[in-house]
């Protein structure tokens, strides 16, 4: 395997955004990152069931591109869903309580960590199996583009999913129908502890894009901005019909793939370049240094994150168990 | 002298494909969102259910896909989970297997596991079983999904019940197998295996058959056969046969194997006390295996002989017509299975 260094480009400017996206996309990504630091604990104590794969890391893709998309375009999620969830609108109490497989939980508590989401909120509950989700998310971009409801569907997927075969058959289906759907690849550069390099001959994901017929780009995904203009051109682009987008964002996992996997497979020296480019703090830094945000502005937003996950908790904490006839609904409409 | 007045009028008495047609039709005139997708479709498909559906439908409700299987089921049900009712036609049943994990995985658990979110009303219509194509387009897909939670199967045995289930599956809000087996669609040029069922009168006024009803075929006293599809039909055959020399066959139809419609069966073995359950699938495992541990958890003390089932062995659809004969439950000896349980 060969090292993937970041390279990360000249900051996006921030003058053309108002402050309320931009106050809202540093507030949902720092809820990402209080929320899962918060799971890795709760679970650590051994007091969550299941298994867990946290999303610590790859805040400002997920956050940027579903801020990108209107309230009643639709994702879809992977099996390290909670970023996207929150990112989405899913609530914390609801995401919180279906960790703990709570009746009050997004779903019913019958999901689980691998199947977080919210179909009000326009987060299809995800679909844990690697490429799966891309030719459903073609799917509900047909229907939209029936109903001309001007809707857009965005699948969430990670470079490993560029390997299986319903992804490449999704791409081509959503190309040759012209269907107002966005790829977006969270390349983390590993699919649990193989590398890229490993099982890609080329060097991007969003170099396949050409072979499809689709506008591919790569960006620097530990940047909120630039996911979000890339989305945002990407749904223009479906919603005057034009078809679909690929769009990949490199990022980087601060953990391993899931709860029990240190991660001690990727080269120290890959790590640590990551680990500088850690988005939150980096976005905050900018915000900052913008004159219409201070750090009691910033603080205040942090504040009340913190709060809404102690009651998020709570929530979850008290919530009651399904009820157990509840195992037996929901097999057929 | 022929008198007109006792002639049945035959101008209704349609094929299954001709029946299937008029459904999707119907149902299509009926609900914008209702579109057909598969390989091939737009000039009939393997079978030529879509022929002509182009024409009067449009290339927006009438989709030629890349030969993609898992893709658009993937695609059809992220359509059905948008508000559409798709129909996925396969060329072949077999087919099925390039897209297990949409299926099992996908179509018949988002509803489930997203804790009753979604409802995914989508008809996968194939047609099945052994007709002289080899081993890789002859599986009964029904006993392969049939142990699967989420998904209905449909497999229609006469033109009258497929029209009527195959409008009830479209209704229906959830995933459905709509399964006909190769020799029954009765498309032209094509071999349609022939019983007194397999061209039976279809009304031209709207009707539906609810999904999960049996339907007893011929009733009779002596013993009860139970078979679905094509081994109806050569049940039914062996049924008028034996009638002629005084054995009293009553032959039931499950019609649909998810729901299975069990009571029917179960009351049928109370009167007659012998069972024989004939399918064209591989024995172990088949949906006989399940409707011989009904019988059995429900009416084994009524029973005076033991269970039999008809089916093929456990073995893939080898070619040679000879062979291909002696591994698919023939009339032979779906007949010696009930004579040798009366005791013949």
């Amino acid at each position: 395997m060969k090292v993937r260094l970041p390279n990360v480009p000249k900051p996006a400017d921030l003058a053309p955004y108002d402050t309320t996206l931009l106050a809202e996309i540093y507030r949902r990504m720092f809820l990402i990152r209080q929320f899962e630091q918060k799971v890795n604990e709760l679970f650590l104590k051994g007091i969550m069931p299941g298994t867990i794969h946290l999303s610590l890391g790859q805040e400002a893709t997920t956050v940027g591109a579903c801020l990108a998309l209107e309230p009643d375009d639709v994702i879809t999620l992977t099996h390290r869903g909670h970023g996207q969830a929150l990112a989405k609108g899913v609530t914390p109490q609801s995401l919180m309580a279906e960790l703990f497989g709570k009746v009050t939980g997004c779903c019913m508590g019958k999901g689980g960590s691998l199947h977080v989401g919210d179909i009000a909120v326009g987060a299809l509950p995800a679909i844990a199996i690697v490429g799966a989700s891309s030719p459903i998310a073609a799917g509900m971009a047909f229907a939209f583009k029936r109903h001309h409801s001007g809707q857009v569907a965005l699948n969430f997927f990670g470079e490993g999913a560029a390997n299986k075969g319903d992804w490449h058959e999704a791409l081509n289906l959503a190309a040759i129908w012209k269907l107002p759907v966005i790829f977006l690849c969270e390349n983390n550069l590993y699919g649990v502890s193989t590398h890229i390099t490993e099982v890609m001959a080329i060097d991007y994901v969003a170099e396949r894009a050409s072979a499809y017929g689709m506008p591919g780009e790569t960006i620097y995904g530990n940047d909120p901005i630039p996911v979000y203009e890339a989305v945002s051109r990407a749904a223009a682009r479906a919603r005057r019909g034009e078809g679909p987008s690929l769009i990949e964002c490199l990022t980087y996992r601060r953990g391993g793939h899931k709860r029990d996997d240190p991660g001690t497979y990727r080269p120290q020296e890959e790590v640590e370049a990551w680990f500088q480019t850690d988005p939150i703090p980096a976005f905050r830094q900018r915000l900052l240094e913008d004159a219409r945000f201070d750090e009691t502005h910033i603080s205040a937003i942090e504040a009340d994150v913190m709060q809404l996950l102690d009651e998020s908790v709570e929530f979850a904490l008290s919530s009651d168990d399904p009820p157990v006839a509840l195992a037996l609904e929901h097999v057929y409409a | 002298m022929h008198s007109p007045a006792v002639e049945r009028d035959t101008t209704r008495d349609l094929t299954i494909v001709q029946a299937l047609r008029e459904a999707i039709r119907e149902e299509m005139r009926r609900d914008n969102d209702v579109f057909v997708m598969g390989e091939d479709i737009r000039i009939g498909g393997s079978f030529l259910f879509t022929l002509g559906l182009l024409d009067d439908f449009g290339p927006d409700r009438v989709l030629n896909t890349p030969i993609s299987e898992a893709g658009f089921v993937g695609l059809a049900i992220g359509a059905a989970i948008q508000g559409m009712r798709p129909v996925v036609d396969f060329q072949y049943g077999d087919f099925l297997f390039t897209a297990f994990d949409q299926i099992v995985q996908q179509c018949t658990k988002l509803r489930y596991m997203s804790g009753g979110q979604v409802k995914i009303p989508l008809v996968f219509q194939m047609p099945t079983g052994a007709s002289g194509r080899g081993a890789q387009h002859a599986n009964n897909m029904e006993s392969f999904f049939f142990h699967i939670p989420g998904i209905k199967i449909v497999t229609p045995a006469t033109p009258y019940d497929a029209k009527g289930l195959f409008k009830s599956a479209i209704r229906d809000d959830n995933p459905v197998l709509f399964c006909v087996h190769k020799h029954l669609y009765g498309s032209k040029g094509r071999k349609l295996v022939e019983s007194s069922v397999s061209r039976t009168h279809v009304p031209e006024e709207e009707y539906l058959i609810p999904l999960g009803v049996a339907d007893v075929k011929r009733a009779g006293t002596d013993v009860t056969v139970v078979a679905n599809s094509l081994m109806l039909h050569r049940a039914v055959n062996v049924a008028e046969a034996l009638s002629e020399e005084g054995i009293s066959v009553e032959v039931i139809d499950p019609r649909t194997l998810v729901p299975l419609d069990i009571d029917p069966i179960i009351e049928s073995v109370k009167k007659t006390s012998r069972l024989v359950i004939v399918e064209e699938s591989n024995l172990r495992g088949g949906w006989g295996a399940e409707v011989a541990a009904l019988v059995a958890e429900h009416a084994l003390g009524y029973l005076d002989a033991p269970v039999r089932r008809v089916a093929a062995p456990d073995v893939p659809i080898p070619f040679a017509p000879v062979l291909e004969t002696a591994v698919i439950p023939d009339e032979a000896r779906i007949r010696a299975a009930i004579v040798e349980l009366l005791g013949g």
